[in-house]
């Protein structure tokens, strides 16, 4: 097999240049199918225009550019120059332009990209940050791109590159403030590439992915649009805004393509159980589809339970339902279920689980809980699962699960501190707590207080800082903590604050400048907002806040009304 | 008729989407250019609207230009009715 990225992908343009890509899907418009001569020539546009720049490969280019044909073209160009691209969210109307100035500028001072490419409304933005001294050379405004009639031809920078140089970097998900660049070899994203299509038995002659997730997190840009398009299958791919608006249009696609496997996080189950109408599925067809895969927030029994029976009247089959465990570190996938059966459950007993952290089976008459299984893990990686200390676990006891693999990322880009903290030993410390079972991996929950709101990785820390700008909000009187939401699949992020205003108007305005704040702010909204007088948040003898005492309090309140 | 569709609008996005039942929403207040309800929510919305009042809310309407206020979504619902 080829040694780089631009190889690979010129290996498919060069033999099946008329063969589909992509198909753009849009509403309010026609599907657009992009051959894969057509996504090569326009990407050499953009490689071109950043060879007249002055860009050098393997510098890195940053892309921010909202949901259109040239954010695919503009990563492949990158690619053919040999350049490092990384995809960065771009500026929604929900979020406050000027924190996602500063978060902007604060991630180019750490990163130092070269270049930055981007659409002409977000101009103003650009220039404020990227201010006198910036490692960023040249921002290409995708209007001003010069496109061409060209020839097909494979002597691009790119093509020189050597398969363990860096190919691009992912910012994994954050809350506000600096997000780490995980950065990838060449060779550390075909092995990922040929492990997973191992486990998920990928057939070029007949598999279409459909995917409507954002290319600016792993389970995207790496299932959802580098397998498919180095791999020579088709891409359906679906703008993540139309989605969150039309959840049916997911399934129109599947139906209407063919399509074989998607990639989606939990509570997107739960969403398309709930809010897709009969009307919008009359005459689908989903018996193509072979795999959902579940993955990027915990794995609930539930959700697939509430998908199953939504869509099994339109030919979803019994097996098709699956479940993975994955991370940007380890380029994507770590397991995958084994997609011939349904994936392993458990009922485990929920106080030995809860005060011991050990997995036995539940017994009649107590309280249990489902466990879902995320599967093997791939040939290429390995898994344990230790203590605190480091001591490896005998299987079903919960503990730190730590891997090794050869697709791990080479380093967070320019932060040694960080790339050095996450190993012990060559293990890659996950942060996530899990247990083995049967040779099966079941990820029970997060070290860290994370919060995971619809695949989103929250910090409730962060979300405590913003509060504490607001006026009525002092330091250490609020706090933030994630509860499940049964009926969404996902968590939803409770914000508890104590004020001095006595009066009950105060405190409603106070719970809408919260809930905008939070909005505008992180990439989240605020489900349960509640003030209260001073003396309702527990604190420890130290003085400090402790998130899960105060979640058991609000909890028992709850219950009492 | 009129408030009658602002008020059980209003009662269900206090209840069900902010969790806070006893929330007065006005008809003018924003409520998605606010950040009071984010994207997540709009099918909800479009749900509850077709279900109480049998008109037909398309997808592409969701968003700040067509309803942003309790008004501007009545509105729609009433000349849907007529």
């Amino acid at each position: 097999m080829s040694s780089v990225f631009p190889a690979r992908l010129w290996l498919h343009t060069q033999n099946n240049p008329e063969n589909t890509a992509v198909h753009f899907l849009e509403s309010n418009a026609d599907d657009l199918a992009v051959s894969y001569q057509e996504l090569y020539l326009r990407a050499a546009d953009f490689a071109e225009e950043l060879h007249r720049s002055g860009i050098k490969p393997g510098e890195v280019v940053i892309l921010i550019i909202n949901y259109r044909l040239d954010l695919i073209y503009a990563f492949w160009g990158a690619i053919l120059h040999g350049a490092i691209p990384s995809i960065l969210p771009f500026l929604t109307e929900k979020l406050n332009p000027e924190r996602y100035l500063a978060d902007l500028t604060t991630l180019l001072s750490v990163t130092r990209p070269s270049a930055i490419v981007t659409y002409g409304d977000f101009r103003p933005i650009v220039k404020k940050a990227v201010k006198e001294n910036s490692s960023v050379r040249s921002v290409l405004y995708l209007e001003e791109i010069t496109r061409g009639e060209k020839q097909l031809k494979n002597d691009y920078p790119g093509f020189h590159r050597s398969a363990e140089e860096v190919v691009l970097l992912q910012h994994s998900s954050g809350t506000t403030g600096l997000q780490k660049g995980v950065a990838l070899s060449h060779q550390a994203v075909f092995n990922q590439l040929e492990a997973l299509s191992e486990a998920i038995r990928i057939d070029e002659s007949s598999d279409v992915i459909v995917s409507w997730l954002p290319l600016y997190h792993d389970m995207g840009l790496i299932a959802g649009f580098i397998l498919p398009i180095l791999s020579g299958i088709p891409l359906v791919l679906i703008s993540p805004f139309d989605w969150v608006r039309a959840p049916y249009r997911l399934l129109q696609a599947v139906s209407q393509y063919r399509g074989t496997l998607s990639w989606l996080p939990n509570f997107a189950y739960n969403f398309c159980a709930i809010k897709i109408r009969d009307r919008h599925l009359e005459g689908l067809d989903l018996s193509s589809w072979r795999a959902v895969i579940n993955c990027s927030e915990p794995v609930r029994w539930e959700s697939h339970q509430a998908f199953q029976e939504k869509f099994a009247a339109y030919g979803l089959r019994q097996t098709a339902l699956q479940t993975s465990y994955a991370m940007a570190e380890n380029t994507f996938g770590v397991t995958q279920s084994d997609l011939d059966r349904e994936p392993s459950t458990q009922c485990v007993d929920q106080d030995t689980f809860l005060e011991k952290g050990l997995i036995k089976p539940a017994e009649q008459d107590k309280p249990s809980l489902v466990m879902m299984s995320s599967g093997k893990t791939l040939v290429n990686t390995s898994i344990r699962v230790q203590d605190a200390k480091g001591n490896i676990l005998p299987d079903d006891s919960v503990g730190e699960i730590a891997l090794k693999s050869n697709c791990m990322l080479k380093e967070y880009y320019n932060r040694p501190d960080a790339t050095q903290k996450s190993f012990q030993d060559g293990w890659f410390l996950t942060g996530d707590y899990g247990y083995l079972s049967r040779g099966e991996i079941y990820v029970t929950g997060r070290k860290k207080d994370l919060i995971i709101v619809g695949g989103k990785n929250i910090y409730p820390g962060d979300l405590e800082e913003l509060l504490y700008e607001l006026p009525g909000v002092h330091p250490g009187r609020a706090v933030v903590f994630g509860l499940y939401n049964e009926k969404l699949g996902t968590e939803d992020v409770v914000v508890i604050a104590e004020t001095d205003l006595e009066d009950s108007q105060d405190h409603q305005a106070l719970a809408d400048l919260i809930r905008s704040h939070i909005t505008q702010n992180s990439p989240i909204s605020l489900r349960h907002v509640k003030i209260t007088k001073a003396g309702w948040i527990l604190k420890t003898s130290s003085g400090k806040t402790s998130r899960s005492a105060n979640k058991e309090k609000y909890l028992s309140e709850l219950a009492s009304h | 008729m009129e408030t009658e569709i602002i008020s059980a609008l209003g009662e269900f996005i206090s209840s069900e989407i902010l969790n806070q039942p006893g929330r007065e929403i006005s008809e003018t207040e924003n409520l998605i250019s606010s950040g009071l309800i984010d994207s997540l929510s709009l099918v909800d919305i479009a749900l509850f609207v077709e279900e109480q009042f049998q008109v037909i809310i398309d997808d592409t309407e969701l968003n700040a230009d067509t309803f942003d206020t309790l008004a501007e979504l009545e509105s729609i619902i009433r000349s849907r009715l007529s």
